[in-house]
């Protein structure tokens, strides 16, 4: 048993989906079950870019799905203020490398509200965004902010790696008190199908899980780098060496517990994220490796990451950047060498 | 755009339009009185507190008590007040409880929460930011089938900010009912409004984005009171959000942490001490004999009561216990906030 608690029992409904439709579902089923939920961003009335949001204007009216102007920190301060008013806003940033401009309403305000006002006022809102590359999207469409935002005091960060966890971990957001960071790895959206179960359901955030089991070493992982790990996984086992996987699913809270307790096991760790190296999440992830669990490692912790580099904008040579199964074996042949 | 005026200099009635008349009766206007002296005394006192030791770093609006209460004094207890660093006087004028105001700018948690039901959000340091917050929370009372409306402050420093125009634009599009009050003191900390932009009137900004913008002299209680009650009226209506500039002047420093004569001139301010908004509405309510120094007096004192009391209902507040850091930082503590919650409390 591999799966984390929190999933609802196979249902007769359950269908294969791909990632933009069990988002879409989930965001349905939210504004069906909640009438304070409300859905906004750029071309979000349409379906959004990506078509996530297909049919919800028309099936929930103009007044709960709605087109903003075009103004990142504008949308998110909006959504802030109908927050702490009494709504429950899911904000859609239309790629992640777009926050930026949102940056001094996310750093001062949406995670620093509860704490500013003794909890008088709190800022239950999601917002949402495509993140990574992998795909061939024009420059400034491929970022991993993720690090940026785990970096912020007061907001959970979750990043979901499979069209089941996304929908059940999307509606968690949506009903959480606080504000959610929710990160979708562009590749996945279309690539990868997954039974979901009709009926709206909820997974715990703040729990990491182990969704591959073995003793050699572990990889930790989250969003679209658990299916880069088990390619590498896979293949890895076809030499007889199995590893671990550790989807993270939620950088904030960051579940150490699963982490430490697979590191224990295993004495070797890869950790694996697009993002750049330096201050990734994978740097915490190693320095809390290192604090709690050094005398269970048999090897350094490795890291593989995007180079220190930015995402480069040339579709050509863009698979060089984004880790690959061949980077991350590499990487698990020096864990096991030493 | 000419601000509008009612009440002089020297107190007299008319302003600066023909055919202008006092839209307020003397009781209305004794009213708005008693407010501005309550937020004149608490500003004082609150100076003199900070000299003493007994508050944090604190901004004082001296010069600016119309522009802040006249315009408080349009809201109802439903409506939504969204306020800057700088309005102490438009908080405690929309309920605000002084040793609520006087803890929070001893930066003691005891102060941070403003009461249940108190439709205030915090003071906010950032600039401009809260401008989105209003728009937000203006549109959520649509969506809730409430009829309030938010109103919030900016300064003209704070009319250069990015968030200025996103707010503006979406209030606009939105048909948000909220009314936006620029206070324009004529200094972003140092820096003079004719650096700040090319054209000084902000109310006419407004034209931008298809919404009312109205300039007032800011410190005459009774034109900001009025105008503003007109937008907050117009906004609760339906028919959106207004710009209002009320033209003042910051008199103290930024802040009790600056010292302005270093970088303006005495002659600067001195020109405004004759505009003061407090002695402007007491020459105006004498000359109609609805004040006198019997009231006057009896006023005072009664706001300096209130003062002391707050003053030692804050000293009685509970030292700050180290932990509260950890404290609502989400709705329940994470294992790693609870470990360091435990590390504060016991060392």
């Amino acid at each position: 048993m591999v799966e984390a608690a929190g999933a609802p029992a196979p249902s007769a409904e359950a269908r294969q989906l791909t990632m933009v439709k069990a988002i879409g579902e989930a965001l349905d089923q939210a504004l069906a079950e909640d009438p304070r939920v409300l859905l906004f961003g750029e071309d979000v009335g349409m379906g959004g870019v990506f078509r996530v949001s297909d049919g919800l204007r028309d099936k929930h009216g103009e007044v709960r799905v709605f087109d903003t102007p075009l103004a990142e920190a504008g949308i998110v301060g909006y959504g802030i203020g109908l927050a702490l008013a009494g709504m429950r806003p899911v904000a859609e940033i239309q790629f992640a490398g777009f926050l930026y401009p949102a940056l001094d309403q996310i750093l001062s305000h949406l995670g620093r509200y509860r704490h500013r006002s003794r909890g008088r006022f709190t800022v239950p809102m999601v917002v949402r965004a495509p993140y990574g590359g992998g795909v061939h999207t024009p420059e400034q469409h491929a970022d991993s902010p993720e690090a940026v935002l785990a970096h912020v005091p007061g907001v959970k960060v979750v990043i979901p790696s499979d069209p089941f966890r996304a929908k059940g971990l999307l509606t968690a957001a949506i009903r959480d008190p606080d504000p959610v960071f929710f990160l979708e790895a562009i590749k996945l959206y279309r690539s990868v199908k997954a039974e979901v179960p009709a009926e709206p359901y909820a997974l715990e955030l703040g729990r990491a899980r182990v969704v591959r089991e073995g003793e050699a070493a572990t990889l930790v992982c989250y969003g679209g780098m658990v299916e880069v790990c088990r390619t590498a996984a896979e293949v890895a086992a076809r030499e007889g060496v199995e590893l671990e996987i550790v989807d993270l699913e939620t950088l904030v809270p960051f579940d150490a517990d699963t982490v430490l307790a697979s590191v224990e096991k295993t004495g070797r760790v890869v950790v694996v994220h697009e993002a750049r190296k330096i201050g990734g999440f994978g740097a915490e992830v190693a320095a809390r490796i290192a604090e709690d669990a050094i005398w269970s490692l048999e090897a350094p912790v490795l890291r593989v990451a995007g180079w220190d580099a930015p995402y480069p904008p040339f579709s050509a040579i863009e698979h060089h950047y984004r880790p690959d199964a061949r980077r991350v074996l590499a990487a698990v042949r020096q864990v096991l060498a030493a | 755009m000419e601000p509008l005026c009612y009440i002089a200099e020297d107190g007299s009635i008319g302003g600066e339009r023909p055919g202008d008349e006092l839209p307020f009766g003397p009781d209305e206007l004794a009213h708005g009185y008693r407010a501005i002296v309550r937020a004149r005394i608490f500003d004082e006192r609150a100076m003199t507190l900070q000299r003493q030791g007994k508050l944090g770093v604190y901004p004082p609006y001296r010069g600016q008590e119309a522009a802040q209460v006249g315009a408080v004094l349009a809201l109802g207890r439903n409506d939504w007040l969204v306020p800057t660093y700088r309005d102490t006087g438009a908080a405690i004028t929309h309920g605000l409880p002084l040793a609520q105001a006087i803890l929070y700018w001893r930066a003691d948690p005891a102060g941070w929460r403003f009461p249940e039901g108190l439709r205030l959000l915090p003071f906010y340091i950032p600039i401009a930011t809260q401008l989105l917050h209003a728009v937000g929370v203006a549109s959520a009372g649509r969506h809730l089938g409430e009829d309030w409306v938010a109103l919030t402050f900016i300064g003209d420093g704070g009319s250069s900010e990015g968030d200025f125009h996103e707010a503006l634009n979406f209030a606009a599009v939105f048909d948000a009912p909220m009314v936006l009050v620029a206070e324009n003191n004529g200094w972003a900390i140092s820096v003079p409004t004719q650096k700040q932009m090319r054209n000084p009137r902000i109310a006419e900004r407004a034209a931008g984005y298809g919404i009312p913008g109205v300039a007032v002299d800011g410190n005459d209680l009774a034109a900001v009171w009025h105008v503003t009650r007109q937008a907050v009226d117009r906004a609760r209506a339906g028919g959106g959000p207004t710009l209002v500039e009320a033209v003042t002047y910051r008199v103290g420093p930024h802040t009790s942490s600056d010292d302005p004569s270093r970088y303006r001139p005495a002659a600067d301010a001195r020109p405004w001490e004759a505009r003061d908004p407090v002695v402007r509405l007491r020459l105006a309510l004498t000359s109609m004999g609805a004040w006198d120094e019997e009231r006057e007096a009896a006023l005072v004192a009664e706001v300096k009561e209130e003062f002391q009391a707050a003053v030692a209902e804050a000293d009685a507040a509970p030292e700050p216990r180290p932990e509260e850091m950890m404290e609502q930082v989400f709705a329940s503590m994470t294992p790693d906030a609870r470990h360091a919650w435990e590390v504060l409390k016991h060392g």
